[in-house]
Formats: C-alpha cells, structure tokens, sequence
C-alpha cells in the first residue's frame, strides 16, 4: 500500500542556488510540514512581488532567499514547497516589494525581512529579558514547530460557565517570586508545580494574561528613581497571535514552549480547571507610524489596520495602532487563530482585550451587527468555547450591557465592579444597584441571563484588593510618568491612613473589607473572577498600573499565604460556600416569585426588620433571603440563605425571619469576626442561640444558612 | 551518531552517542523502532547523549508507545541533568521510567 503521505506531485520543479522548490498550496497560510518538504503561503493584496528568506537557526545572514516566481502565485497568496528543509534549524520570513505611499495605505519596505503572521513560533525572545542584539538582522524570526503532540484522554471539561470561579493571574508573576520554590521560577513548567495551590483554593478556571509572543524590551526604559528597568511585563502587544510566548517556558531556550504550554493544559484538564486566554486583537506591536515594521504593516497595512483617510493610523486602542478586525481577511485571521488554539491547545475560553474594537467597521465607526462577533459567536470549532467582551475600548466606546452578544458573549462588568466598591466603603445611595449586581444584573442583561455577567471587583488593571482599601490615591511614580497614568477614579478607601500602617484598628477594618468584598462577590449570581494574589492580600505598594514592573509589586509572594493565612482561608472557604449552594449559581437570574409554594420567593429583600427593606437613599444596608428549594431538578435543597450585607460603619441588630419549626438558623460567614471563626465550612456552621436575631457588627457581612 | 546494540537478561541494551535531533531521527528511529519490534524491554543508555530535541523527544515517545502496545517496556539510564530537565520541563518524563545504571534497569520488572 503507498504511504498516505507521499503524494504524486511532491517533487522539486525549481532550483536557486542549490534549494530545490515547487508550486504550494495557498491554504493552509503559514510554513506547514509536508512530506519531506514546507509549504509557505502567505497572503498580501497589494505587495508586487515577495521573496522568502530562509536562515539557520541564529545565523546573522540567510542561507537562501527564493524569489515567488509568478507561478506561485494564487489570487493574493504566493505559495511554494521548499524541499529538503531542516524543521529544527530553520528560521523563516518574507520580504515583500509593493508601493511605499503612507496616504494611499501602502507601506512596504523590500528590504526588511517580515515576520510570517501564521508563523506557530517566533524566536528572539525565548528567555525573557536576556539580553538581546538590538541591531540584529530580523530580530523576530518565524519558525516551524512539531504540531503533534500526546493528548492522552484529554477532552474539554466544558464546566457551564455559571459554575466557573475564575482565577485571573500572570504566568510569570504566579512563581517568579523566590518564595515560590521553583526550579524553573516565572514558567509554565512551574506553573504546572503548582496546580495543587489552585485546586486547593477550589478555582475551576484560570484566565492567563497574555501568553501570546511579545517583546517585554518594548518601550523598556529606566525608572528615573530606581535604576530598575522598566519593561513591557503584562504583555498587551502581541507580535504574533499564532505562538505561545517563549520566554514563560522554561524550555523556550531549546524552542520547545509549545511542548510545555500543552502540557500545562492537558495537567489543569486533569486536574478539573479550565483555561481562558486573555486575547489581545485590538492592536499589535507595530505601533503607529513611528513604530517598527515588523510584520502586518510591511506584508499588507492597509489591510491589516485600520487608517484614517490621510493614512494614519486609528489609535482606539491607545497603543497607536487598531487591528483592521472586520476586515474580511483579518477576519479569518482572527477565527484561524482562535480555533488553532482552541483546537490544537485545547483551549477553553477567551478573553477579548479592549473588545469593543472588535465591533468598529474598517472606518472606525462602531457596527449595530458586526461580522467578526457574529461569527465568533456561531463558529462550529469554537462552539463550546467561552467568549469573554472587555467590553470597551480606549476609543471611549463603552458597551458593557449592550455589547453584540449574539446570545453567546459574556462581558467583564465594569458596573458591578464599580457599584460593590462604591457600596463597600460606605457609600450612600447604592442599594438599588447592588441589589441589581447581586443578582446578575438583570437590569443590563434581562434578555441575555445572569451568564452575560462577568463579576469582579478586582482584575490586573486597577488596585489589588488589598490596596483598595489602603489607598485612597493611585501611586504610580514608579512608572515613570509622574503619576499620569492609571485610572484616578478608583472608587478605594484607605480606611483613615494613606498606605502602611501600625494602626491595629486600621489593619483590622482592611481585613474585614477585604473579606467583606470576597463574600460580596462569591454570593452574588453571575460569574465571580478573582485576581492572583488577592487571596493572600497581596500589595502593589498602591500602584494601579504596574504593567511595567517585573518585581514584587507582580509576583505572587508564597510567604503572604502563611502571613495572611486568615485571607486565604476566608477567600477557600468562601469558594466553598458557593460551590456548596447551587441557588447562587443558576444561569437565569432570580425570578422573584414563589414557584414551588415554600411561602417566599427565590429572592427577597428585607431589612433591619424581615421582610421590611430600607431602600431609602441613606441606608447602607442590604438583606437578602435566598431559598434553595425553588429549583424543580436535582439542584434543589432545602436549605435558605439570609445575606446581611452592613456596610453601615455602625453594629446594628437584625431581627430574623421565622423558619419552619423543624429548621434552625446557622452561621456560615460572619466578618466580623476573627478567624476561624469568621467562615464555617459547609455542613460545620453553628446554630445560633438566639433563633430570632443576629448582631451584625459595623461594616461587616454575615450569611446565615437556614437548615 | 553511533548506536551500539547488547542484549543482556532477556533485554536488548542500546548504547546511543551524539545529538537527537532533526539531523538524526531518521537514523536513530530506524534501528531503535527495528529493535524495539523485536524486544519486550529496551534499556536506552544515554551517558554519552549530547542532546535530545523536540524530534527525539518524539522519538522516544514513539518507541514508549511500541513497546507498551505489546506490554514492553523501555527504560533509559545514565540521562544527563540538562536532557532530564528539558523531559521535565516539556513533561515527556512523565512516561518514561529513568534509572541511573544498566543494573538497575535489568533489575526493573
């Protein structure tokens, strides 16, 4: 029998300077192995005329450059098999020849060699912040990887998303830290380490900033204090969408990061967690049109960003550039991309940074359909995948509640991080709108279900939880602009001192908060995402925008989780909690009504008083009763849920609604006081005395279970 | 490449020295995958073994899975730091029994 891998037409038909080549396919783009060849196709509308650049791995100057002969080229796509190719040691990219008139949209440039967009690996960076040859020829080189690889029995876990506790983190900041006890120290291979960290703390998803290929050199400059180099560390730059970022694989050096990160996958699979790609599409490293060429803006610019009429480019992402998103062709770039990863890595989510770009038409203007969401949405590879909307953009559109969700999209809601702040230190007048967030916020996404929201009170952006409550002002000096950068408006409260304190009653009111906003978010309908490092209290010294350090104020300290031992323990047993009660979990929102005939609703409101809600603007206080046993399938309990939520600086008494004579009061969480006895794990709460009211101290939060 | 083939206590001993890598697979795959056919334990001795690339690695990934398919079983001894650590890393060690000398891996049921 033929070997299915041989074909009849994979012979050489050319020859340049020894290299043997053929016609190749147009599709797939990119360099693919085939039998004992590459096939090269990459696409460009307007070049007249490319040349590929093939080098040993390293070497300064190519071993080859083969001019596309007419031939090879299929509408837009020059295409050729190169014979005789060594996988491993072969670096790659293109010069492409075309017109060079910025107002016309065209900038090729026939000297620079071009990185390939579909290119599965890029070097140059594989060991973060080595030291680089800044005048090296080609600096980001495309490269071929093995795309085999043992999967073993792994399948996507496809946890529904209302069932997801989603953890946020760096990969580098997880275990750069030396407390983190790595061998292989900011990696995936010591992320994988420590799976056993996130399985504890009972997360089932994690969100990785970045892990696409980036330069962490770009914009790097000295912090004018320090001396400490200030680079590119969060990663929002993405140089190719198509490679997993080197530098956070310990083995990057040998080029072997795609091994590592799938391995990483297949063990979180094992291990019951999902992982989400924070996605960045808005933009790319390229910059404006005093940045580098590099690949897009030499290959097709007018293609590939979005230009004002005179040829500059659109900055809605405020980085200088804007991905051309609903271009046709950058179109399928964008779902080539995303289903490689979702099916090649075994992917299970995304998260679309800044994805209200993602909706702009090719003139900037923002789309009532737009294409590239709605395929997105009802693409057959990506079906199961979680798709995740930032849904705004540094352009100002802000679209959270009104994003094109096309039934699929879930969104990071901003509104209720900035309502459950505002509400935890104490502001007036909140109530109708916690109220709404609690519960999903149906007011935003009435048609879409509680899904649609994403809840967070922190993420990477912004003030850690711990800072939140410490700092009234952002201090970013450390970033090297003054203090300009950074949202000033971040709804914290430093609790009577500005940083650092010895003040015990200070210290202890920041913990409780920080508990007080943990239990918020675990018992509220939606989907809880927590950042890394809030667990543990982590600091960033009052930075809100520490997109440039690669220090402490990113790295995951392992001493805090003996130091705050008590915030850890709250944040798991919290988790737990809302493992424990599937009422605080469904993907509708609360209904209100009493469908099952037990005397009271799914959800209802109550005050100082049951049944007897304050919504006056004044009060700062929320109650609310949830019963378990309104469900009609196998998540029905019999248990209720009396939420007292007292951001009042004030102890007041609760009086407490009456249960059935078989059924008791319990404390599951009460923040007030200290741990353990803050939380009680399911099953082991304590029945309280006194069955007809409950002191709730100022500023605090307590949750009785009915059973 | 030189590939030096022993057969001690039932199981066949290959002696590997060089690089494994894209320039050698081929060679490397056909003898070990020859061998592996005809033996129920491969003892792969790395002591003079430079490097192994993400071609070998696959490589041995392939004869891991022969031999377990017939219930063999393949063993590498004498495996450098650096080449242990890059198995680590990339988790290929997973599937992999290392010992750290020929005895022990004649010992090894």
């Amino acid at each position: 029998m033929p070997n299915i891998d041989t074909r009849i037409d994979y012979y050489p038909t050319h020859e340049h300077s020894g290299i043997r080549y053929r016609r190749g396919h147009a599709m797939p783009f990119g360099a693919t192995m085939v039998p004992n060849g590459v096939n090269f196709s990459v696409y460009s509308s307007a070049a007249t005329s490319c040349t590929l650049v093939l080098f040993e791995k390293g070497a300064e100057e190519p071993f080859a450059e083969i001019p596309f002969p007419e031939s090879f080229i299929i509408g837009n796509v020059f295409c050729m098999i190169v014979f005789d190719l060594d996988y491993e040691n072969l670096e790659y990219g293109y010069r492409m020849n075309g017109p060079y008139e910025p107002e016309k949209g065209h900038r090729f440039k026939k000297d620079i060699i071009l990185s390939d967009p579909y290119a599965k690996s890029i070097n140059g960076r594989d060991e973060w912040l080595a030291p680089v040859n800044l005048s090296k020829k080609y600096p980001f080189r495309s490269r071929l990887v093995f795309e085999d690889f043992d999967w073993e029995n792994d399948q996507a876990l496809d946890i529904p998303i209302e069932e997801l506790v989603i953890y946020e983190m760096h990969v580098r900041g997880f275990t750069r830290h030396p407390s983190s006890g790595s061998k292989y120290k900011g990696t995936f291979a010591a992320m994988r380490e420590k799976i056993p960290y996130l399985k504890e703390l009972g997360v089932n998803c994690v969100e990785l900033m970045p892990i696409w290929e980036f330069d962490e050199y770009e914009h790097s400059k000295e912090n004018g204090q320090s001396g400490e180099l200030l680079v590119n560390y969060w990663g929002y730059s993405t140089l190719n969408f198509f490679s997993p970022k080197a530098g956070y694989a310990a083995s990057g050096k040998y080029g072997m990061q795609v091994d590592e990160f799938k391995t990483l996958i297949k063990e979180l699979h094992k291990n019951g967690i999902e992982v989400i790609l924070d996605v960045v599409f808005n933009h790319t490293a390229e910059g404006d049109h005093q940045g580098p060429t590099i690949s897009f803006k030499g290959i097709d610019n007018k293609a590939y960003y979005m230009l004002t009429p005179d040829g500059y480019y659109f900055n809605f992402s405020g980085t200088g550039n804007t991905l051309n998103c609903n271009h046709p062709v950058v179109r399928n770039m964008v779902l080539d991309c995303l289903r490689y990863w979702a099916s090649e890595y075994h992917i299970d989510g995304f998260r679309f940074d800044l994805a209200a770009i993602l909706g702009r038409a090719q003139d900037g203007s923002p789309l009532s359909n737009p294409p590239l969401l709605e395929s997105l949405a009802f693409d057959p590879v990506l079906a199961k995948c979680k798709l995740i909307a930032e849904a705004w953009d540094a352009g100002g559109l802000y679209q959270v509640g009104s994003f094109p969700s096309y039934g699929r999209w879930a969104e990071w809601n901003g509104k209720y991080r900035d309502a459950i702040r505002k509400f935890l230190k104490g502001d007036a007048g909140m109530l109708s709108e916690v109220s709404q967030r609690i519960q999903g916020s149906p007011d935003m996404y009435w048609v879409r279900g509680a899904t649609a929201s994403i809840n967070f009170i922190t993420c990477h952006d912004g003030f850690s939880l711990y800072d939140l409550f410490s700092y009234n002002e952002k201090h970013n000096e450390d970033n090297g602009e003054e203090n300009r950068d950074g949202a000033s408006d971040n709804n914290s409260w430093n609790c009577g001192h500005e940083g650092e304190t010895d003040q015990e009653h200070i210290v202890q009111l920041r913990r409780k908060l920080m508990k007080n906003a943990t239990a918020i978010l675990m018992v509220s309908r939606g989907v809880p995402m927590i950042h890394m490092g809030d667990e543990v209290a982590h600091t960033k010294k009052g930075n809100n925008n520490t997109y440039c350090h690669d220090n402490e104020l990113n790295w995951l300290n392992w001493d805090d989780l003996e130091r705050n031992a008590d915030i850890y323990r709250f944040v798991k047993g919290m988790i737990g909690l809302r493992k424990a009660h599937p009422v605080l979990r469904d993907r509708y929102h609360y209904h209100g009504q009493d469908v099952a005939g037990t005397g009271c609703a799914d959800i209802s409101f109550h005050g100082v008083k049951p049944w007897n809600a304050d919504w006056s603007s004044c009060s700062r206080i929320l109650v609310f009763l949830l019963d378990g046993r309104q469900f009609n399938d196998h998540r029905k309990n019999n248990e209720l849920l009396y939420v007292v939520l007292n951001m009042y600086w004030e102890a007041v008494y609760f009086e407490l609604p009456k249960l059935d004579e078989q059924k008791k009061w319990h404390v599951s969480v009460n923040t007030d006081m200290p741990s353990p006895e803050d939380i009680h794990e399911y099953g082991q709460e304590p029945e309280i005395e006194d069955q007809s009211r409950f002191l709730a101290g100022a500023r605090s939060v307590v949750i009785l279970t009915g059973k | 490449m030189n590939i030096t083939e022993k057969q001690k206590e039932g199981a066949t001993i290959l002696v590997l020295e060089g690089s494994i890598d894209s320039k050698t697979t081929a060679e490397v795959q056909s003898k070990v995958l020859e061998v592996a056919l005809a033996t129920e334990k491969l003892i792969l001795v790395f002591s003079d073994v430079t490097f192994v690339s993400s071609a070998g690695l696959r490589l041995l990934l392939m004869v891991y899975r022969q031999l377990s398919s017939k219930n063999g079983k393949v063993i590498l001894v004498d495996v450098s730091e650096e080449i242990r650590d890059i198995m680590a890393m990339t988790g290929f060690i997973h599937f992999f029994e290392l010992c750290e000398t020929i005895e022990q891996a004649l010992k090894s049921a």
